[in-house]
């Protein structure tokens, strides 16, 4: 598959990760209306390019963190430490 | 140029007011009198016998046309949705002035990636009624269109390895068999008899416990149901441009205008997006946000072998399905990568990992050799049903979110937009999977029953 270069452990195959994807900004959930919600719940922009993204290492360090991948050609140009959301 | 309905706009379109000869599907979607088709050349065993013995060029099965610079309908994506909704619009409804737009040659998408694998056996009445529709159409469709699709209705096993997944089986069962569709929980001891070379002994690693037998379902080739469907379309008017990338979609005051290709802008004001893998990318160029993410299915293909697997074999639990051609080969298909992509480049882990699950079902397949794997994109929506109908831009219509569903639904999905277009409604049986769905949180969950086995 790819190497997906961890921020703590380095470059590592990609199996050992869990993409967890897109991440969309949180409404709040008092003052969101249902339609905002579901927005947040399912909407997706799914790009065919650069993308920044949110992987675990489930089976290394177990942290996450962001990574700006290309969506067509897998290559990573960036990662950083970032949370879950 | 005939007026197109929209939603609001016209009671009818005005190719309905000629009465109601004009229109072709009774209220159960069943066509009453199919349109004869005039085909360069019709397809028949003496025709093949003279062409041999004369070596006559066959007439190609469709056409290349110029762009025209309008069009009553345009569809984006050339695979079995789009060119089965074509082909529906002209011989339901005698919507001719067709456009089928495919940015690469026609069924190079997922059309032409898919393990062919055909069933109805899913999990909600609404999924159940849908893909049982598609059986039907399927069943007919050689005849429909004048070219051998090969379908062989050879039974669909779907494995239990565990309580949960035996369980799940007797509720689809049930469900099945209350829409009319032939499903039973077999055990052990029958399976052995369908299928001799699968290892249901109880030391597996994953013991075989039951599985849900599905009589109906089977194989076809799928670049048969492409062409056919193609030239069934040609032959009525519709215009098939391959080699034609949309660009852009021109929206004003909520309404779709016109289409930008790569070879040439098109007006019209109904266009139906039918592509996908890529389904997100043209919804946007529309502003429609869609519920879709886009990951890569592969799949693997053996070298021929003595047919021995007369069942098509599908294990969630080691997401894998098997079957065998009718020349032999064995045809392997899995679960979706791991993560979004819109690359088609297969993995040796994928193939190491299938190739294990192959083995733990049938030990006696180690010395067979795969020869070629691929991938194919799948718009993955959060319920594992499609999404269908209109969208919130006057004009604009989705076929998509087809996810590792999609080449079985093609008939169904093709009859029912072209009869959405037509009538300017979302014909009852997708009423269910409409986009405001996400919106009023009205999903339908095929999860148990879509996301492996297919």
């Amino acid at each position: 598959m790819i190497l997906l270069p961890c921020v703590w452990c380095g470059p590592r195959d990609a199996s050992e990760f869990q993409h967890v994807g897109e991440t969309n900004a949180r409404p709040d959930p008092a003052a969101a209306t249902p339609v905002q919600w579901r927005g947040y719940l399912y909407l997706r922009g799914n790009p065919c390019g650069w993308t920044t993204e949110t992987w675990y290492h489930r089976m290394g360090c177990r942290r996450y963190f962001k990574a700006e991948r290309h969506t067509e050609t897998n290559e990573v140009r960036a990662v950083y430490p970032g949370g879950r959301r | 140029m005939v007026d197109v309905a929209f939603r609001g706009e016209l009671g009818h379109p005005s190719w309905l007011a000629g009465g109601e000869g004009a229109v072709q599907v009774s209220t159960n979607g069943h066509r009453q009198a199919a349109r004869r088709i005039a085909y360069p050349a019709r397809y028949s065993a003496l025709g093949l016998l003279r062409r041999g013995l004369t070596h006559a060029n066959w007439p190609p099965a469709w056409r290349a046309h110029p762009l025209k610079g309008s069009y009553d309908v345009v569809i984006v994506g050339g695979g079995v949705h789009g060119l089965a909704a074509a082909y529906y619009l002209a011989a339901n409804h005698g919507i001719t002035d067709v456009a089928v737009l495919e940015k690469g040659y026609l069924g190079s998408g997922g059309s032409g990636r898919n393990t062919a694998i055909l069933r109805s056996n899913y999990l909600t009445p609404e999924g159940v009624r849908f893909y049982d529709r598609s059986i039907q159409l399927y069943r007919r469709l050689a005849a429909d269109l004048d070219f051998n699709v090969m379908f062989s209705q050879r039974g669909h096993l779907t494995l239990a390895h565990s309580d949960s997944s035996l369980r799940t089986m007797r509720w689809r069962a049930e469900v099945n068999k209350a829409q009319g569709v032939d499903s039973e929980v077999i055990g052990p001891a029958e399976i052995k008899r369908l299928a001799p070379f699968l290892d249901v002994s109880a030391d597996a690693r994953y013991p075989v416990l039951g599985a849900l037998w599905h009589p109906p379902g089977g194989i076809i080739r799928h670049d048969a149901v492409v062409w056919g469907y193609a030239r069934g379309a040609d032959a009525l008017g519709v215009h098939l441009h391959q080699n034609t990338e949309v660009t852009g979609i021109d929206v004003a005051e909520g309404r779709v205008r016109g289409v930008r290709t790569s070879r040439g802008d098109i007006a019209t004001r109904v266009v139906l997006n039918a592509t996908a893998g890529w389904s997100s990318l043209i919804s946007g160029m529309a502003g429609v946000a869609m519920p879709v993410q886009t990951f890569p299915l592969q799949a693997a293909v053996t070298e021929p072998v003595k047919p021995f697997l007369s069942t098509v074999i599908v294990s969630g639990t080691l997401h894998v399905y098997i079957s065998q051609t009718d020349r032999g080969e064995l045809v392997f298909g899995a679960s979706v990568d791991p993560f979004t992509s819109y690359s088609m480049r297969g993995s040796l882990e994928f193939i190491e990992g299938l190739a294990g699950h192959v083995l733990e079902l049938m030990p006696a397949l180690t010395k067979v050799r795969v020869v070629r794997q691929w991938a194919g994109l799948c718009d993955m929506t959060p319920d594992f049903s499609p999404v269908m109908g209109h969208t919130p831009v006057d004009g604009f219509l989705v076929d998509v979110g087809w996810g590792t569903y999609g080449f079985k639904a093609g008939p169904v999905s093709g009859e029912a937009m072209a009869q959405c277009i037509a009538s300017g409604q979302a014909p009852e049986i997708i009423a269910a999977f409409g986009l405001e769905r996400f919106t009023e949180g009205l999903l339908v969950g095929e999860k148990g029953a879509a996301a492996v086995g297919h």
